[in-house]
């Protein structure tokens, strides 16, 4: 994974987490009446750096090492903590998005934020900067593991097929007028392609672009066929139909361009933008085209891992 | 942004079943024309729209859009009702008009896809 895409999923987890995911529960509390003295023991102890306090579950306070070795230096051990520690606290619900978290942190500069209940509003947890880094990254990790072995099914069958070459070959045959049947290859395709361990910005852009040709056939054509080629180095999609062809290839490409009937545009296409979103999407487009014959195009997306060679 | 926020923004009825509250949309587009909604929607967004068959829901599925909404009281018929269902995709539908829509969820926060170019 190069820097770009890292940054942006791990953007994408901070949304996807909740704030209940990465707390610290099971935390330990103490009531407002007792002196500072007594959180040596816990402060100490457990090792951790700050301390809710509560008084009949209800969430009154926090105190912090940091307030703790003020007394200590100051002598004010036997003052009580209600007196010491830091009232009007911020607080974060449980079911809110990670990023709410990370925003917080950065707005107040706190070191930790209880976690309360949204329904009744009971401590049930606690978080801290480095909470949210380990969540995130266990979460990764998953990520990467469940992508990976999507993945190795797509490697696996090109090592399991033994063949000097190994071609998949998908064939989709297209309706012309008819709109009902519309995208069925290419929602087809993308299932294929997605269940064969392709990553998903491949199988996306191999889905948008065979759906704007899928709807031309449609909209344009008597018929025609799709079949998708699967190569170990790429996926080539060749698009042919019956006619009545294309006069002038390079007006269809020019963005804008549209013959389209009034049917068509109501149904959501015609303004000229289909071939252009093919090519903005494919690695590669070739169209050809003979009037009355009919129309060949052929796009090609380069596998990911593949793309910076040859 | 939750789906569960978009619905109250909306003032939207949810119409697929398959609707979990807590999904996270981070950004919303809105067009009546699918080619565009192709060229600039981005994967995981929220489409807004106010044209109403089933290319509609093919459009959200090829390009990875999680939620549609049809704005200005369009009800769906049966047909895009169970391909969105076979497909994932939860549809809302609202009385506002698509304007309206969208200036609630702008906002309130949700982002949009940006600038429209057809580079790659
Ligand atoms: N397979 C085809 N057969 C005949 N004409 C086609 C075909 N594909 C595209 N065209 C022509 O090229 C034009 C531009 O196509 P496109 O960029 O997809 O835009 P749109 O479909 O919105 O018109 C169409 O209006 C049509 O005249
Ligand atoms: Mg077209």
């Amino acid at each position: 994974m190069d820097n770009k895409r890292t940054t942006t999923k791990i953007q994408e987890l901070t949304y996807e987490l909740k704030i209940k995911d990465v707390m610290t529960k099971n935390i330990e509390t103490v009531g407002s009446k007792i002196p500072v003295s007594h959180l040596r023991d816990i402060l100490y102890n457990k090792r951790i750096s700050g301390v809710p306090i509560v008084n009949d579950n209800k969430l009154v306070g926090l105190i912090s090492i940091e307030d703790f070795i003020k007394c200590l230096e100051q002598g004010e051990m036997d003052d009580l903590i209600e007196d010491k520690m830091t009232k009007n606290i911020k607080t974060l619900y449980a079911d809110e998005p990670l990023v709410h978290a990370v925003m917080k942190f950065e707005k107040y500069g706190f070191g930790r934020f209880p976690v309360i209940s949204r329904k009744d509003k009971k401590l049930i947890g606690i978080i801290t900067k480095s909470d949210i880094i380990k969540g995130v990254l266990k979460k990764l990790e998953t990520a990467y593991h469940d992508e990976e072995e999507r993945r190795y099914r797509a490697s696996h069958i090109f090592n399991d097929v033994m063949a000097d070459e190994i071609f998949f070959k998908f064939q989709y045959y297209v309706e012309g007028k008819n709109f009902d049947r519309a995208g069925e290859a290419a929602t087809g395709l993308k299932k294929t392609l997605y269940r064969l361990g392709l990553s998903p910005e491949i199988v996306r852009r191999a889905a948008i672009s065979t759906y704007e040709a899928e709807i031309n056939i449609v909209a344009f054509t008597k018929g025609g066929k799709i079949i998708a080629y699967l190569e170990p180095h790429q996926i080539r999609i060749v698009i042919t139909d019956k006619g009545p062809g294309i006069p002038d290839v390079e007006k269809a490409l020019q963005p804008g361009f549209s013959t389209a009937p009034g049917w068509v545009r109501e149904l959501g296409f015609g303004a000229g933008m289909g071939l252009p979103n093919i090519k903005k999407f494919a690695d590669k487009m070739t169209l050809r085209s003979t009037v009355e014959k009919g129309t060949r195009l052929v796009i090609i997306i380069k596998l990911s891992d593949y793309r910076n060679e040859d | 942004m939750t789906l569960k926020e978009i619905k109250e923004l909306l003032e939207a009825e949810v119409l697929t079943g398959k609707y979990d509250p807590e999904t996270e949309i981070q950004i919303g587009c809105s067009s009546d024309l699918m080619s565009e909604v192709l060229a600039f929607g981005k994967p995981g967004s929220i489409l807004l729209t106010s044209l109403s068959n089933i290319q509609v829901i093919n459009t959200a599925n090829v390009a990875d859009i999680k939620a549609v909404c049809f704005v200005m009281g369009k009800i769906p018929d049966k047909n895009i009702i169970n391909l969105a269902k076979k497909n994932d995709v939860v549809v809302f539908i609202t009385q506002l008009t698509t304007f309206e829509s969208c200036g609630r969820l702008y906002k309130n926060g949700l982002n949009s896809c940006g600038y429209f170019n057809l580079d790659k």
